[in-house]
């Protein structure tokens, strides 16, 4: 594996191994000194064209965990404000000598082009691409599955996760869907038929406009970030008739099986998608979500570049 | 003058004969080897009446990076084309008179092809107020078509009110079909497709409803209508059912749009960004069919030329367009006239006797007979090449059948007499 641009770059036994490496890694972020020699000498560039904190925040203590050298290159006050191409940004970035570059793009497809174009010649990882993928986040999300549903062990074969919100916009949805349908999960998306991709029915998933019915036969549901700009563009008439026909309410969370988690990949709109009373209660994981972050692209950069520095000794 | 022969030539894969033109006209056809002038061999090559274009982007005035009246015409001339209207979103908008007569006096320089301007239908191509449609067609560039190409008319009274004036000079309305609102940053054909890319989609509804809606408009006040670049299945039934409604509507296709379908997108590459968008199999089917069976009446190229950086870049920041003019007769080999869906004349109806009277281009499309204006394409079904964007006369590359082989080849083009290539290359 050179790349990681999409969920369905993923075997079953490729995310297993990465879930299990992850798994490996968590035991050193429990130790008093969380660092590995691993990726010593190597270069990862964060280049962000999308104000994304967490994210980056996320890849950057991975990188460092492993020892890399991290570089934060962040649209907003550098060249690429001032009009410079992705293009000429990746030569920059390739004539540093970086050996992995973590792209979180606001357009589609845009890690693809930097993999594919020869601009390059380091490994890309999508952290985040339009409305199209967010692979890692769905890595995470199954390592977060796994741990408290699967005994942190295996696939996610059988398991029920309820998918909800802006299922149109969200690259979350996308890789979730794919990496989880790899490992075996079955997967419902609830949201207002606005919000639901066209062609949804041909997904390898199933779908629902009724949360009400889907949430009492699920082992996990996922919470999605809904915009309140959305309604402006007649997704749906109201804040409070979105909160009101799916939001994740106190009402709703009793619905769910006894053993059933609830997770967001942040950033959480309390009051919106989720109350504050089910986002505090202790069913909701989304804190160890971004644990688990760090643990899963850890191993994503320890399986890409582990290699690489063998060949450079 | 003295008289050129075009020796052995085989007008519409017919019996060889020799071509006599003097003039620049077409004076005799006689038996292969008994004309008499200055020879051109054509033994066993195929004459085609030159090709007409009613969809080309020229780029001048204005973005000359991308392309000139001068490497347009060139391009037209290496793809068998003798005319092509030159459409209006330039820089300035092709939307007075005087701009019209620049790019019409540019046209008569390069002197490889007629260059008919379209004229903006409406002022800057802003969709609010009528252009001078009437000052352009008194031009000396003789304006017929108007459109607002790029962009769709889609205010429905400016619509109706200009199908209704350009009736005083015989001119057609040539829409490009485009709900804008249903395409608000569209990059790609809406379906299953575009929901697992993540891009946002353009619905094939966005088209349909726009060409319903003129049809409808073309029937009501009893003028010409020209759909542009017909894309989907759903189109082609429209245009169908206009047309034995008796609505006077044409139509036509590309060529990309009879070969190319959406999946390219998946490479995110956007060398496949084009407006329309491409489309799906079925659409394909639909539009070739739909060509075969004269419900569309004319292949036009929408050869849309770029530089580099505008492709050289993510999907969402990269142009819509791509080159045509060379490569046409290629894909209407392959596509057409190879599985039998066109004959050799019935091609010539679509790519140049057609588009000519749309464009009401009185000295083009003419049938290879004595006394035609001598605009030919001499072309070698039988020949093949790869194609490579480095290698055409284009000032952009950006084709998207670069390392593709595809059949057919233009050996000769002769505009009113004159050659403007000779074996393949510029005369």
């Amino acid at each position: 594996m050179k790349h990681l641009l999409s969920a369905a770059d993923l075997s079953r036994d490729e995310a297993v191994l990465i879930l299990d490496t992850a798994a490996e890694l968590a035991a050193v972020t429990d130790r008093s000194v969380k660092k590995l020699p691993t990726l010593r000498g190597l270069t990862v560039v964060n280049l962000f064209f999308e104000d994304s904190t967490r994210t980056r925040i996320s890849f950057e203590v991975a990188a460092k965990r492993l020892s890399a050298d991290v570089i934060n290159f962040a649209a907003k006050g550098s060249s690429v404000s001032k009009g410079e191409s992705l293009k000429d940004t990746a030569l920059t970035l390739e004539a540093m000598g970086a050996d992995a570059v973590v792209i979180r793009h606001q357009a589609s497809g845009a890690p693809h082009r930097l993999a594919t174009s020869g601009w390059i010649g380091g490994s890309v990882v999508n952290a985040g691409d339009g409305t199209h993928e967010h692979p890692t986040q769905a890595l995470l999300d199954a390592f977060t599955l796994r741990r408290h549903l699967r005994d942190g062990a295996g696939d996610l074969a059988g398991l029920r996760v309820a998918i909800v919100g802006d299922i149109l916009h969200s690259r979350v949805a996308r890789s979730n869907v794919l990496l989880l349908q790899t490992l075996g999960a079955d997967v419902t998306l609830i949201a207002p038929p606005t919000l639901m991709p066209f062609g949804v029915e041909s997904w390898p998933c199933r779908f629902s406009y009724d949360i009400d019915a889907v949430l009492p036969d699920v082992d996990a549901v996922m919470m999605l970030r809904v915009q309140a700009e959305r309604m402006q563009a007649a997704y749906f008439p109201s804040s409070l008739e979105y909160s009101r026909m799916y939001g994740l309410d106190s009402r709703r969370m009793a619905m769910l099986p006894e053993h059933a988690i609830v997770m967001h990949p942040g950033p959480m709109n309390r009051g919106m998608e989720i109350s504050a009373d089910v986002a505090d209660s202790p069913r909701a994981v989304m804190v160890e979500q971004v644990t688990n972050g760090v643990n899963v692209r850890m191993a994503v950069l320890y399986l890409l570049l582990g290699g690489r520095q063998e060949e450079t000794r | 003058m003295s008289a050129t022969v075009l020796r052995g030539v085989r007008p519409y894969g017919e019996d060889p004969v020799d071509i006599v033109i003097a003039d620049g006209v077409i004076v005799d056809l006689v038996a292969p080897g008994s004309g008499d002038g200055e020879v051109i061999d054509a033994d066993g090559l195929i004459a085609l009446p030159g090709f007409v274009d009613v969809h080309t982007h020229l780029r001048e005035p204005g973005r000359e990076d991308a392309e000139t009246v001068r490497t347009g015409s060139q391009a037209a001339a290496l793809g068998g084309f003798t005319c092509v209207h030159a459409m209006a979103n330039t820089s300035p908008v092709a939307d007075t008179a005087g701009v019209v007569e620049q790019v019409w006096r540019l046209g008569q320089e390069a002197g490889l092809v007629d260059v008919r301007p379209v004229g903006a239908v409406t002022v800057g191509l802003e969709g609010q107020r009528m252009a001078e449609l009437g000052a352009m067609a008194e031009s000396a560039a003789r304006v017929r078509m108007f459109s607002d190409d790029g962009k769709c008319v889609h205010d429905a009274v400016l619509m109706r009110r200009a199908l209704e004036y350009v009736k005083a000079f015989d001119g057609v309305v040539a829409q490009h079909a485009q709900e804008p609102r249903l395409t608000e940053n569209a990059q790609m054909n809406e379906g299953e497709l575009s929901g697992r890319l993540g891009l946002a989609g353009w619905p094939a509804v966005a088209e349909e409803a726009i060409i319903a809606r003129d049809v409808l408009l073309a029937q009501h006040v009893g003028s010409r209508l020209h759909v542009c670049h017909v894309s989907t299945a759903g189109s082609v039934e429209v245009v169908r059912w206009a047309k034995s409604k008796g609505i006077n509507v044409t139509a036509e296709v590309t060529p990309h749009h009879l070969l190319l379908t959406e999946e390219l997108v998946a490479t995110y590459d956007p060398i496949y960004k084009v407006n329309p968008p491409l489309r799906r199999a079925e659409d394909v089917e639909a539009l070739r069919a739909a060509l075969a069976d004269g419900t569309i009446d004319a292949i036009a190229t929408d050869h849309a030329p770029h530089p580099r950086e505008d492709k050289d870049c993510e999907w969402a920041a990269a142009a819509m367009g791509m080159l045509g003019l060379e490569t046409a007769f290629s894909i209407a080999l392959d596509t057409m006239v190879r599985p039998g869906l066109l004959s050799w004349r019935e091609l010539a109806q679509r790519m140049s006797a057609a588009p000519a009277r749309i464009g009401r281009v009185a000295t083009q499309g003419h049938d290879l007979v004595v006394g035609a204006v001598a605009n030919i394409a001499v072309v070698d079904p039988s020949a093949s090449r790869v194609v490579s964007g480095a290698d055409l006369a284009s000032k952009s590359s950006n084709t998207p059948y670069a390392g593709m082989e595809l059949p057919g080849r233009v050996v000769h083009t002769l505009f009113a007499g004159t050659p403007t290539v000779r074996d393949g290359a510029l005369a």
